[in-house]
């Protein structure tokens, strides 16, 4: 028995050392991220400055290009990304997971496969050529499009699954209640699938937020670019980035997504409801 | 109120035939039991009244309407479902008006709508809840009475009993029958439960294997069970069968053990297809239809006492004729004090004669 207890208290006291080592690896860029903005002379060390200050933030409000990356372009293309994935991967996986389709799950892992290529390096020749000759090339909406078509097939693959969860004779009491078709969607399904609904434009605005190598291909002018981009504003000609303006930027640059989770989950939740008897 | 016609309708599922060919007419405010074991099609029938289902052949019809193609919202039927399907994401209140809102009656008169069915069916103070806050026997409530709430010209039930524990069973079930004679509608009643089909319903419908076995009022269909599948399902203990042999010059019946023989007296000749001599028939007595005996007797067939099961009003024996169990059913609280080897007398005026394909005789 005491030899039991010594043995899980060891391996417990293994487990806290490694999950604390694990935790500083993960929190220490963070903490990073609160403290070199406020500090004059940052460095890539984590110190707590002796007088904070925000001047790192007026320089970077200073330069309009990186300002107007992050606080528009980086908006609408993430919102449009957001909007646009939200909405058909709720339509197409309620349809793929409702409808007797043949081969439906054949469908959805072909589309996974194939997104990893679409919006890969390997398809970058194509997709340009494509958005060329659509006359799509440097505008917010050729982006928006390959973003959009790179990430739907992971986000119908996901709210399948959350759809597939939930019953269907929520449903068909609706429908038996008199209900239409479109009416029991409004009513019924969609609140029901909303909480998986909101993981994906989170998921997809996130994606869109960071995204790098398709905008800099599909954009040439400075003032659709994104803030992924943008932040080479902030190097100097030889290439050397500006530590306190970078961090500074990179301090603003994560604020939209936390402000978003935090609505979205203050508004709608994340919580699932239960409630049907089985 | 509505009559319900169901005209050889057929339903596949891939190779799988869910209902076979079932025709099927529920009168005006009759009450109909849909009865059967898992996967019989008791569902799948239910969902082509509602239009849950389409079906592959045949013709269902809802007063002089021919709904076979239409869509659910146009059959103007409510559904009690088994899992309840109470919408989690609003209050009682809109979930029971939901069948009002879809018709677009308006909030104060809804409103004042379900506040009246819920204050009969005991729900009145729940209102304002989400479905999860509600126990079981609650929520079976308040799917009743989003069915209720609106002239639905049929209510279909797909067991809505089998998700409470047997104590609340009852007491919904009560509750149903009371409901019933009040709104006196026309019913469908998918149980696998025999008891609460003969408890709540006019005519009882059992089904096998996508197929109508018997239809007919719960009373008859317990009397006359048409072959030994219904005799094995209705009644509780279900019927004792015992398979064997025709000897009709001594008017006898020879066991599957080729041992036991049982007088058979009159009944053959009371039959109106008459076995054939040799021919292989199943014998069928309810186990109340057995009066045991501890001594020899004409007309007795010897058995081992099995065990004995008090089930409180009532006393179950069981005993083994040859290879079989023979239940015996003795209206005594009191279990009797039996020897190892009994006489059972079967009140033979009262057995079931069926032939080899599982029809009766009679
Ligand atoms: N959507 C479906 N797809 C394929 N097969 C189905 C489907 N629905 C029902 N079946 C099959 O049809 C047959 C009848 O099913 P049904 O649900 O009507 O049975 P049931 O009598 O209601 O049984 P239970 O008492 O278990 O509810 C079963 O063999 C079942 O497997
Ligand atoms: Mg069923």
């Amino acid at each position: 028995m005491n030899r039991y207890k010594l043995r899980t208290g060891i391996s417990r006291a293994l487990l806290l050392v490694f999950a604390c080592v694990m935790g500083a690896f993960f929190a220490l860029p963070l903490l990073w991220l609160l403290t070199a903005p406020f500090s004059t002379q940052a460095n890539l060390s984590v110190t707590f400055p002796e007088q904070p200050s925000l001047a790192n933030f007026e320089a970077v409000f200073a330069n309009k290009f990186a300002i107007r990356a992050l606080f528009q372009n980086n908006l609408i293309i993430g919102g449009g990304v957001m909007i646009l994935v939200a909405s058909i991967a709720t339509l197409a996986s309620y349809g793929l997971s409702r409808a007797r389709v043949p081969g439906r799950n054949v469908l959805v892992y072909i589309l996974i496969l194939f997104s990893s290529v679409v919006s890969g390096t390997a398809a970058m020749v194509p997709l340009f050529l494509l958005i060329f000759n659509l006359g799509l090339i440097d505008t917010y909406q050729g982006v928006i499009l390959v973003m959009t078509g790179g990430l739907l097939p992971s986000a119908i693959f996901i709210m399948r699954d959350f759809v597939d969860s939930i019953p269907r004779s929520y449903e068909e009491a609706a429908l038996v209640a008199g209900a239409s078709s479109y009416r029991m969607f409004r009513d019924v399904a969609f609140p029901l699938v909303r909480p998986g609904v909101m993981v994906v434009a989170i998921w997809a605005f996130v994606n869109a937020w960071g995204a790098f190598l398709i905008p800099s291909v599909l954009l040439r002018s400075p003032e659709h670019m994104p803030a992924s981009i943008a932040f080479y504003s902030f190097y100097t000609e030889a290439g050397t980035p500006n530590i306190t303006l970078v961090s500074a930027y990179a301090f603003l640059y994560t604020i939209p997504v936390l402000l978003l989770y935090l609505i979205v989950n203050w508004r709608f939740g994340f919580r699932f409801f239960g409630g049907i008897k089985s | 109120m509505s009559q319900i016609t169901l005209d050889n309708v057929v339903k596949r599922f891939g190779s799988v035939v869910a209902v076979d060919h079932v025709s099927l007419t529920i009168a005006e405010g009759e009450f109909v039991a849909l009865l059967g074991p898992s996967g019989c099609g008791k569902t799948t029938t239910l969902r082509l009244i509602a239009g849950l289902e389409i079906a592959d052949e045949g013709r269902i019809t809802i007063g002089d309407r021919d709904v076979t193609y239409l869509a659910p919202a146009a059959r103007d039927v409510a559904m009690v479902f088994q899992d309840y399907a109470l919408y989690p994401h609003m209050t009682i209140l809109d979930n029971i008006g939901y069948p009002l809102k879809v018709r677009g009656v308006s909030t104060p008169e809804r409103t004042a709508r379900v506040t009246e069915v819920a204050r009969e069916l005991q729900i009145g103070d729940l209102l304002a809840r989400r479905p999860s806050q509600l126990s079981g026997g609650q929520q079976q409530r308040a799917s009743v009475a989003r069915a209720v709430v609106h002239q639905a010209v049929a209510f279909l039930f797909d067991e809505p009993l089998s998700n409470l524990d047997a104590q609340l069973r009852l007491e919904a079930r009560a509750f149903l029958k009371h409901l019933q004679n009040e709104l006196g509608a026309t019913s469908v009643y998918v149980t696998h439960d025999q008891a609460e089909a003969m408890a709540l319903a006019d005519r009882i419908v059992v089904m096998r294997l996508g197929k109508i076995m018997q239809v007919g009022a719960p009373l008859e269909v317990y009397r006359n069970p048409a072959n030994t599948f219904v005799a094995s399902f209705i009644g509780s203990p279900p019927m004792n069968l015992l398979s064997g042999k025709v000897l009709l010059g001594q008017g006898q019946f020879v066991l599957d053990d080729g041992e036991t023989v049982i007088d058979m007296g009159q009944v053959y000749q009371r039959l109106e297809r008459p076995p054939q001599d040799g021919q292989a028939i199943t014998l069928g007595i309810r186990p109340e239809h057995i009066t045991i005996h501890t001594e020899p007797r004409p007309f007795a067939i010897p058995g081992a006492l099995y065990v004995v099961q008090p089930m409180g009003g009532e006393t179950l024996v069981n005993v083994r004729v040859g290879s079989k169990l023979v239940t015996v059913r003795l209206f005594q609280d009191e279990p009797p004090a039996l020897p190892e080897k009994v006489w059972l007398e079967p009140a033979l005026e009262w057995s079931f004669v069926y032939g080899a394909d599982g029809a009766r005789l009679q």
